[in-house]
């Protein structure tokens, strides 16, 4: 069975005076024990709105969210903690409290978790950093660096699910890929899933069994990582991962997506990417390819 | 407008955070600067401002033009802070006031230092909302930070950096929040903003990709020291300091089929 099964979940942001924003439109994917899924997707498809309705963070419009079989509802901070969640928030600020020293937050983590021969400078040590940093406050220290921290302290109280909402984008690509390992290791052995939210598709390919990309509230491609790396197959993820720009010194300015960012709040009509894609057909504006693993009129199973 | 740093070190509580780092950035270049997380990259481009943490201990030179910010009278400072010289910041949390609309606060910089009316500053700061590809950019104008994905917020920081027509701009990081699609959008307006404008660009980025697809010049930091500079094509190709060989040996192969 699945750790985690989110099911046509559908989460909306609503604000005084404003149109309701559907960031999250009817999107499933689930994470099994020991499974790393990266969730790849443009800037403000829902990616960390989806996290934050899986912690019970964000409430649930429609469609279902289950963790080891339970449905997960809004719950406070302190049970979720007990549910066996843990989240490291894209804005390290989120995850740490500026106030406290950081020793003192990973010690919480693993109270949480009974473990009692593992010291928060242990923790500090495993993510690459020295272990006297357990004195410092939040503020003192770079953007990478706070960002070890909060997985530190996330990994403290040996979650059963981790999600991480770029959780290592401010680190070098070295530091990157030995983090990245880290908490796939950690994941792996322990049986725990891993969600890992991330632009940088390098270190989702070198992590995640499986990559779902996600466009405009939606899942639109799922598949295992060596596959949708080697054959892209929904056109948006052919975009995606032709943006990359290559470290080759020459100066290649990588291709733009055609056409405007839509607004989740007026979403266009029919296929969710039609204003933008290139092998757009007559029946993509008319219809809605609600389907998968391909959501994709091309891509239709029989 | 050139901005020349020359032999710039600080220290906080008597522990060396930078130790001697020069840099130069030139109109219409995008120098990149990428270098270990803690090298300093956040310092240098902080004491350009003049916003370095309480406690802090500087020497050496940043000039603009004829001027060295490091010994500028407060005032005059503050007027080429967010004015002749923007930074976007590596947290947007950094950039973005909560309790403030995003059109408050792109418009309020334009009025202040260009003198525009309100009008026209409105009409501004949406152009300059659909340059950075905020959907929706008219009605996006009366929101606040919040209300928008961590790599929009990005943006908007961006957009309030590029608003009163800076000569130099100092990116701490502008791209890592937002996927490599918008990436490429925002790293073509950067180019687009030095060739036609001649802005100068300090462009710190730890994505040697994004090094490669738009800096001219390309720095290392390690350990508050600038270990390695040159023109794009050569440190990328033919690194001669072991740490830069060291990121680029750790990039998995990206080539795709
Ligand atoms: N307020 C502070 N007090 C003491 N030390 C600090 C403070 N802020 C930062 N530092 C230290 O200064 C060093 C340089 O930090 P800086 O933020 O410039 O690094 P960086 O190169 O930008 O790293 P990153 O890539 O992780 O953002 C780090 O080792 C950091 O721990
Ligand atoms: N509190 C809020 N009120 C209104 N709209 C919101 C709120 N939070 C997010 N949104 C909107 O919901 C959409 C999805 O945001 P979300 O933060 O989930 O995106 P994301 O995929 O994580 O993006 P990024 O990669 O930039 O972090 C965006 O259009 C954003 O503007
Ligand atoms: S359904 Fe049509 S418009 Fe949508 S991605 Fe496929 S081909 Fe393009
Ligand atoms: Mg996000
Ligand atoms: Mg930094």
């Amino acid at each position: 069975m699945s750790l985690l099964t989110i099911d046509d979940l559908v989460v909306e942001h609503r604000s005084p005076g404003r149109p309701v924003v559907r960031a999250v439109a009817g999107a499933s994917l689930a994470v099994n024990p020991g499974e790393v899924v990266g969730l790849v997707g443009e800037s403000g498809c829902g990616k960390s709105t989806l996290a934050r309705a899986v912690c019970g963070l964000n409430p649930i419009t429609a469609g279902s969210v289950a963790f080891d079989g339970q449905p997960v509802t809004p719950l406070g901070l302190r049970r979720r903690r007990l549910t066996g969640i843990q989240m490291v928030f894209q804005d390290p600020y989120a995850s740490l409290n500026p106030r406290r020293r950081v020793g003192e937050q990973i010690a919480d983590g693993l109270r949480t978790s009974g473990d009692t021969a593992t010291t928060p400078a242990d923790l500090l040590e495993r993510v690459g950093l020295p272990r006297d940093f357990a004195r410092r406050h939040p503020h003192e220290f770079s953007g990478g660096q706070r960002q070890r921290i909060a997985i530190a302290r996330a990994l403290a109280a040996r979650p059963r699910l981790l999600i991480g909402d770029e959780p290592i984008s401010a680190l070098d690509a070295s530091a990157q890929a030995q983090v990245a390992r880290l908490m796939r290791d950690l994941a792996v052995e322990s049986g725990a899933g891993l969600l890992f939210i991330s632009h940088d598709l390098s270190v989702v390919r070198l992590i995640a069994d499986r990559i779902a990309v996600m466009y405009l509230g939606k899942i639109v491609e799922v598949g295992g990582t060596a596959e949708v790396w080697a054959e892209p197959r929904h056109p948006y993820t052919k975009a995606l991962l032709g943006a990359i720009p290559k470290p080759d010194g020459l100066g290649v300015l990588p291709a733009e997506l055609p056409g405007d960012v839509p607004d989740p709040a007026n979403p266009p009509g029919g296929c969710r990417f039609s204003p933008r894609c290139p092998m757009v057909m007559d029946v993509c504006r008319e219809k809605e390819p609600d389907f998968g693993p391909v959501a994709c009129w091309l891509h239709e199973p029989t | 407008m050139t901005l020349d740093i020359t032999g710039l070190k600080m220290s906080i509580g008597g522990k060396d955070i930078l130790r001697g780092v020069d840099l130069r950035l030139s109109e219409g270049r995008v120098h990149g600067l990428a270098g270990e997380s803690g090298s300093g990259k956040t310092m240098t481009g902080l004491a350009v401002l003049g916003l370095l943490p309480h406690g802090a201990r500087v020497s050496g030179a940043i000039r603009l033009g004829e001027r060295d910010l490091l010994t500028l009278p407060p005032k005059e400072l503050n007027r080429v802070r967010g004015g002749e010289v923007a930074m976007v910041f590596q947290d947007p949390a950094t950039s973005l006031h909560p309790m403030l609309t995003i059109g408050k606060q792109l418009t309020e910089h334009m009025r202040h230092h260009l003198g525009l009316g309100k009008a026209e500053a409105k009409a501004r700061a949406v152009e300059l909302l659909g340059k950075v590809r905020i959907p929706g950019p008219a009605e996006a104008y009366g929101r606040f930070p919040h209300q928008f994905s961590g790599g929009m917020r990005q943006r908007i920081a961006i957009a309030i950096a590029l608003a009163c027509s800076p000569k130099v701009l100092i990116a701490d990081e502008p791209t890592t929040a937002l996927d490599v699609t918008v990436q490429a959008g925002v790293l073509r307006l950067l180019r687009g903003l030095c060739d036609e404008l001649g802005l100068a660009v300090l462009l710190v980025t730890h994505d040697l990709g994004v090094m490669s697809a738009v800096a001219d010049e390309v720095s290392v930091m390690k350990d508050g020291l600038v270990v390695e500079t040159g023109p794009r094509a050569s440190v990328l190709r033919e690194p001669g300091h072991a740490y830069t060989r060291s990121l680029l040996d750790s990039l998995p192969d990206t080539e795709l089929t």
